[in-house]
């Protein structure tokens, strides 16, 4: 019963400068999946997202997903590499920014379950705090929050952690696999981090550097839950040295 | 096999001159530092260096036996002021002024934000005006004031359009500014969370702007003051820069300082409004919560 949930039809993505972003992306997200697409920088797995969410138009090639939702907007949540919160607002509000949106009533129909998920991602003394009063740990964990809020079923996460220190992001990817494993999400996590990508997954999409191209998708077959222990495991580390050699291969071909 | 743990060499290659074994060994001190003069709160540090001057200003005039037709003595001017709103005519011209000022800058207010938002809502606009705005900002705007008052008479409605004049370009560049300062990944989050253009720019844009548009107001207040005052020069009935000429045509200066006195106030008043208003309303940038001085 593995249904496709997120569809890529030979995606072409090319900038008006004439820099080919995707090229020939074609791939297939199945529901409950966490997928990580892991590339050199450059190579165009933000745009992917972009894409996605229409904030980019189109080259070429089609993409198309479908979940239970309310509101097309809620069919998704997206994470951000930089925190992005809206500095005027406290944590509560940052947290409601999707409810607001909508309308006033939704925005105080939903004020429980952001408090839930403040909770739930430790930040319960910080409600009425504001963002220029936290951590940049914290910051992004309101940002996942506030992606969390209509409960999507579809999580896109671009770089999240890629702007933290070693500590937080280690701290921040176990809370992630934790949150995930409640109920198991389509997510699609965009990371430069081999060892991210291999922790968290149950597939990875290696990128080509310019044009971004598959150059291979790797299944990741440890058990869950996974914790940080596993990646002192003798089968992590074979799935990491596959990835790095896929890379390796690609940018020695692009070089 | 880090980096800390190699084996330290001493000196593994002797430099050139001679060395000797230093050491350098810091220790908790007791604190004894002597209280200087500068450990004094800087709002009495300012306060009594201005009552030194004029005390000095009162002494020279005194000991020189100075003209009051020059420099009067600041207790002259102290008289000139009491004098000026008891029996004279103060209190109706600063009235005049301030209306002129208040007004002027409400107009600016109202129509620099409607043309910044204006501007920063279509590209077509922005593209259009805003290089004309940038020419005619170099328009010394002052030099428009001879103008005025033949298109708008000698009346107050010459000055207040004069002053909105004045505040206007301040308000529309800094709004301006502000509504642009969004970040496109801002922008961004904002869509993906669904969010229409015009949320966008009303949840978005619009509290973005505000320390920017409160730097703006700042400028703008402060040239109302002086937009009102020039355009009183330029030909006018009432008010406190129509009570500087006339008093200095009589040679009576200590009206006229007096009347400065007034004007200064004004002028400080309104920016320190002004500020209080930003610091409250944008207390989350981050000007306002490095400030730990206040101007």
């Amino acid at each position: 019963m593995t249904t496709t949930v997120m569809r890529f039809e030979h995606v072409v993505k090319q900038y008006g400068g004439g820099t080919l972003a995707v090229d020939d992306f074609d791939f297939s997200v199945r529901d409950g999946e966490f997928v990580s697409i892991v590339g050199p920088s450059g190579c165009g797995k933000s745009t992917l997202l972009k894409l996605i969410m229409g904030l980019e138009p189109l080259s070429g090639g089609s993409i198309e997903y479908s979940a239970a939702a309310r509101s097309i907007s809620a069919m998704t949540g997206m994470v951000f590499q930089q925190p992005l919160l809206l500095p005027w607002h406290t944590v509560l509000d940052n947290v409601l920014v999707p409810s607001a949106l909508q309308s006033r009533s939704r925005r105080k129909a939903d004020r429980g379950r952001a408090l839930q998920l403040i909770g739930m991602l430790g930040l319960t003394d910080f409600v009425d705090s504001h963002p220029y009063q936290l951590s940049g740990g914290m910051q992004q964990r309101v940002g996942i929050a506030r992606a969390l809020l209509h409960d999507p079923r579809i999580l896109l996460m671009d770089e999240p952690f890629g702007a933290l220190d070693a500590m937080t992001r280690d701290q921040l990817t176990m809370d992630l696999l934790k949150i995930w494993e409640q109920d198991r999400k389509t997510v699609l996590f965009i990371t430069h981090s081999i060892s991210e990508s291999v922790l968290l997954s149950d597939r990875v999409v290696v990128m080509t550097p310019r044009p971004g191209r598959i150059a291979d998708v790797i299944d990741i077959d440890l058990p869950r839950p996974r914790t940080l222990g596993t990646i002192n495991t003798p089968e992590f580390g074979d799935y990491a040295r596959r990835i790095r050699r896929v890379l390796d291969g690609t940018e020695a071909v692009s070089s | 096999m880090s980096i800390h743990e190699l084996p330290t060499t001493q000196n593994p290659v002797p430099a050139a001159g001679k060395t000797r074994q230093l050491t350098v060994r810091r220790e908790a001190k007791p604190s004894r530092r002597r209280r200087r003069l500068s450990d004094l709160p800087g709002w009495l540090l300012a306060s009594s260096a201005v009552v030194v001057l004029v005390l000095a200003w009162e002494g020279i005039v005194r000991a020189f036996s100075i003209s009051e037709i020059l420099l009067p003595a600041p207790t002259r001017i102290v008289r000139a002021l009491v004098d000026g709103f008891t029996t004279g005519t103060f209190g109706s011209n600063t009235l005049v002024t301030l209306q002129e000022i208040i007004y002027g800058f409400g107009i600016a207010v109202v129509v620099g934000m409607l043309i910044a938002i204006w501007i920063s809502s279509s590209r077509l606009a922005e593209k259009t005006l805003l290089p004309i705005v940038v020419v005619l900002q170099t328009v010394p705007k002052v030099a428009l004031a001879p103008l005025f008052l033949v298109w708008f008479g000698f009346g107050m409605e010459s000055k207040v359009l004069a002053t909105a004049l004045i505040a206007f370009f301040p308000i529309l560049v800094n709004a301006t500014l502000g509504f642009n300062s969004a970040s496109v990944d801002q922008i961004n989050m904002m869509k993906s969370f669904g969010a229409t253009r015009l949320q966008v720019l009303t949840r978005l844009r619009f509290p973005n702007a505000v320390p920017s548009i409160m730097a703006g107001l700042d400028v703008a207040v402060v040239l109302s003051v002086i937009g009102a005052v020039v355009a009183e020069f330029v030909g006018s009935q009432a008010g406190l820069g129509y009570l500087i000429l006339s008093s200095n045509t009589s040679l009576d200066v200590a009206t006229m300082f007096a009347v400065l006195v007034v004007l200064s106030v004004i002028g400080l008043v309104l920016h320190y409004a002004v500020v209080l208003i930003g610091r409250r309303l944008a207390f989350w940038s981050e000007e306002n919560r490095s400030r730990n001085v206040t101007p």
